[in-house]
């Protein structure tokens, strides 16, 4: 505790006008009228360090958070590896890349910002600053282009998931009701409205999990052929079956097109990578913020410790991506 | 340590003014926008107690239903709805954030000499979470009303639980993040705000026990929080996560439910002893027994609370050798919780009990938790959890654990009460009030012992006539216990209109909030409150002018015990 420097007498509300949580003052000079200085605070630098406390506090809820998704990312990959293995070839490795080094060098100016707070370099500041929301900007534009090749090819979460095949809109034309739905494969049954109804694990559920019916067969539910299931893959058909979601021995090729289940895959990437997307976008706004500020004048040696904690924030979020990019682009 | 100048004090004004944070301001902007901690305290209360009414009135509904076997007054579709409310509501809404953020809030920063949270921003900002979250929770009625438990155990609240669901997830998710600040800024707090002087040995130990559950808040609610929003994921867009059909894993569900849910039973608990220590010691007018012991153990119970999750899944297909490990270390956190017990008891040894009504929550307390805490145990056994799984003997001891808490926080608002709101209580039909409580607690779930233990199964609709007994006699003990809720909230308003001012110091407590005027002025202090032993209650003498203890110097070569 700081009580060595003099009690303030700074007015509250002045305090109280100008900045958010978290934020607090700078180098504990003594000065003790400090515009910046909360009514609550003793010093600048016991509200430094509160604040520095707090924001170290909620990095490691952060991390928590995003710690549950890494778990659940962990056993889910270990039950099973052809999924992901199957799902990841559909990421473009070179945008990830560029986005990892865009990233971190957002972080390398992000820091240099906040040396400039400290050395009262205003300019400086501004600059690395608005660098640092360009990399914001640039992360996100290349996130934005990679979901919409995502999206247009049908690699979405859950019962959206729906890969254009060509092939399979080749086969199966009448497929309206959804494009992963219509054969139903399974190998329990050799009749497909049977199979469908058993609720094993099969690519033909795809579409209908979401629904309350996930028992109703598939509409369009007897093409001739009948596909083998994912326990017996000896009786695999002699023609793959269309729609490319029949059942098959993990990492079949053709892209996992014929391994189930590969919209999992897809809902983690759009979970890991949105909710991390949805902090980068928190970043964003905060360094704004920063930068309003900056251009205003507020920070100098003297305080600049909001500068220092969205720092803070904005490297957890690169340090996230830096797990994430391994995590979902570089499985082989 | 010298004492500082206090910046607070405003100049030209006398020491005593009239003005407390109560008439300092006022119009609702004064209160919705405020940054004073002790208002947001006081409106966290009033909306976590008709929180509680609410909740209370569901399980009123849902006792009511369970008179007769059959319908009696309502479908077995709105029999699942009124459970699952009243569970979630008292969980998440209520018990959760109860104590800490409500008394917590109130008398955190008093209790170490602060003016203020770390981040009263923050705070302000979390009452608003919980209150959004709160109504996201209520407005499932809205929409069918969600029937999972409280649980929303998956794959029934992913596939075919009712719409109602997505709302009280939704909610539940944002009362988090409400615990979770909370949290954040209560460690703050407590790390960079004592007053001067103020070593961590020097804190009352409602203070350790709020530090302790703020670890937990901050450490185990995030997980919830992705879980929540996984749940909600898998539900809108039909993903697999936890449906084995898709190549997800239900029990995964459990795991990640769990390893917050249960560590959420310590957020629920650890304040609740915290107060305990505070009732237990001012209301003897004796030393608190076994400071460190009472202080680490609390800091225990919130680690290994960490390490148990599993002992609710010993029949949801997890290994026989995981099963022993989490009982064992479910086993374990008996350890500090006794040491606690058995500490109070000895704080109680030869000390000049008063039985005022906090001191009857407490002591009613003590009771609950022995049972709750005991019958634990028959739970945390493998053996005996297969027989008594899923029975009404789990709803007993839960709730003799959970309930109990809110015994501690009626004991915490009848002991803050006076300070909070500057009124004196009705003190006998305060005292009439815990004894129904009591009374109607016990008839109601020690009952329930029985019928579990006897193989009724928790949450269902119908029964055999055999369990009639049984469901009447509990029912009966839940009307008496909400004629004793009517009762409380009936004396507690009339106090505020009609109740004698309050002295300063209305029960004989040494920690700073009782160094203050009620109710404390703005900043919490006139001047700043000297350092010293909180638990020591030498130097207060009652003093019938005042209505209430005051202190007086005792000369240095008088006897005093060393502490």
């Amino acid at each position: 505790m700081a009580d060595a420097v003099s009690p303030q007498t700074a007015p509250a509300d002045a305090a109280h006008g100008s900045q958010g949580h978290g934020a607090g003052g700078g180098d504990a000079h003594g000065h003790g009228h400090n515009p910046f200085l909360a009514h609550h605070f003793e010093t600048m630098s016991q509200q430094f360090d509160s604040g520095k406390l707090g924001m170290w506090l909620f990095l490691g809820t952060e991390i928590l958070l995003f710690g549950g998704l890494f778990c659940a990312y962990a056993i889910w990959r270990g039950n099973h590896p052809e999924i992901f293995h199957a799902g990841h070839q559909h990421l473009n490795k070179t945008l990830g890349a560029i986005n990892t080094v865009v990233l971190l060098l957002s972080s390398f100016t992000m820091a240099w910002a906040v040396r400039c707070a400290q050395t009262s370099n205003r300019n400086g500041l501004i600059l690395g600053l608005t660098l640092t929301l360009l990399g914001g900007f640039g992360f996100m534009g290349i996130k934005y282009f990679e979901y919409s090749e995502k999206i247009a090819h049908g690699y979405r979460p859950g019962k959206y998931y729906a890969p254009k095949h060509d092939a399979a809109h080749a086969a199966t034309p009448a497929a309206a009701a959804g494009h992963a739905a219509a054969p139903a494969a399974d190998a329990h049954a050799p009749a497909p409205a049977a199979a469908a109804s058993d609720g094993h694990a099969s690519g033909a559920q795809t579409a209908a999990a979401g629904s309350e019916h996930a028992a109703t067969p598939p509409p369009a539910a007897t093409p001739p052929a009948v596909a083998g299931g994912a326990d017996a893959p000896k009786i695999l058909p002699a023609a793959v079956a269309p729609g490319g979601l029949a059942a098959q021995p993990a990492g079949a090729g053709h892209g996992g097109e014929d391994t189930p289940n590969v919209h999992l895959y897809f809902s983690i990437y759009f979970c890991l990578t949105g909710l991390h997307g949805i902090h980068v976008l928190a970043g964003m706004t905060v360094i704004a913020w920063l930068l309003m500020r900056s251009v205003r004048g507020d920070f100098s040696s003297a305080y600049f410790d909001p500068v220092d904690l969205g720092g803070l924030y904005w490297h957890l979020v690169d340090l996230i991506w830096i797990y994430l990019f391994p995590l979902l682009y570089l499985i082989d | 340590m010298a004492s500082i100048s206090v910046p607070g004090a405003i100049a030209g004004q006398p020491a005593r003014s009239k003005a407390n944070y109560l008439n300092a301001s006022s119009g609702f902007l004064s209160w919705a926008f405020t940054l004073d901690h002790k208002r947001i305290g006081v409106m966290y209360l009033v909306g976590i107690f008709t929180a509680f009414l609410l909740g209370g009135l569901f399980a009123l509904l849902v006792r009511t239903e369970l008179l007769t076997p059959g319908p009696t007054i309502t479908t077995h579709d709105w029999y699942n709805r009124f459970f699952t409310l009243h569970g979630a509501i008292m969980v998440f809404i209520v018990i959760i954030p109860g104590i800490p953020a409500a008394l917590g809030n109130f008398a955190l920063p008093i209790m170490i000499g602060a003016k203020d949270v770390a981040f009263p921003r923050l705070n302000l900002a979390s009452f608003y979470m919980w209150v959004i979250g709160t109504l996201f929770a209520i407005s499932t009625l809205a929409f069918g009303a969600v029937d999972t438990g409280w649980t929303f155990y998956t794959p029934y609240s992913t596939k075919y639980a009712f719409n109602g669901m997505i709302p009280v997830v939704a909610g539940a998710f944002i009362l988090g993040f409400s615990s979770i600040f909370t949290g954040l800024n209560f460690i703050v707090t407590i790390h960079k705000l004592r007053a001067p002087g103020m070593g961590w040995f020097g804190l009352p130990l409602f203070l350790w026990s709020l530090y302790a559950t703020a670890l937990v808040q901050i450490l185990a609610t995030p997980v919830l929080g992705i879980t929540l929003l996984l749940l909600l994921v898998e539900r809108t867009l039909g993903v697999g996560f936890f449906n084995p059909e898709l190549g997800g894993d239900p029990v995964l569900f459990q795991h990640f439910f769990w390893f917050y849910s249960h560590p959420a039973v310590y957020i629920m608990i650890l304040p609740a002893m915290g107060v305990m220590s505070e009732l237990i010691s001012v209301f003897s007018h004796k030393h608190i027994f076994g400071y460190k012991f009472i202080a680490f153990s609390s800091v225990a119970i919130a680690l290994l609370g960490f390490l148990v999750w599993g002992h609710h899944m010993f029949v949801s297909g997890q290994s026989n050798l995981v099963g022993m490990i989490f009982s064992a270390i479910t086993f374990t956190i008996a350890v500090p919780s006794a040491i606690k017990v058995f500490n109070w008891l000895a704080t109680m040894y030869k000390g000049s009990i008063s039985l005022n009504s906090p001191m009857l929550y407490a002591l009613s307390f003590m009771w609950i938790f022995g049972i709750g805490g005991l019958t634990g145990l028959f739970l945390g056994t493998m053996a005996t959890d297969v027989h008594l799984h899923d029975t009404y003997f789990v709803v007993a001891h839960f709730h003799y654990v959970m309930a109990g808490t809110i015994f501690v926080l009626f004991g915490g608002i009848h002991y803050w009460w006076p300070k909070m709101t500057g009124k004196m209580f009705n003190e006998p039909l305060a005292r009439l009030s815990c004894l129904l409580l009591f009374v109607g607690f016990n008839v109601t779930f020690f009952t329930q012992f029985m019928m579990g233990s006897h193989g009724m199964p928790r949450r269902y609709y119908n029964y055999p006539a055999q369990f009639q007994m049984y469901h009447q006699i509990s029912s009966a003990g839940s009307y008496i216990m909400g004629l004793g809720v009517i009762l409380m909230v009936g004396y507690l308003l009339h106090s505020l209109a009609r109740g004698r001012k309050a002295p300063d110091n209305p029960w004989g407590g040494a920690t700073f909030e009782w160094r203050t005027s009620s109710p404390p002025p703005v900043e919490n202090f006139h001047e700043q409150p000297v350092v010293d032993d909180l638990y020591d209650y030498e130097k207060l003498f009652w003093d019938e002018q005042a209505g209430g203890y005051v202190r007086r110097e005792v000369p240095d070569g008088a006897a005093r015990p060393a502490h």
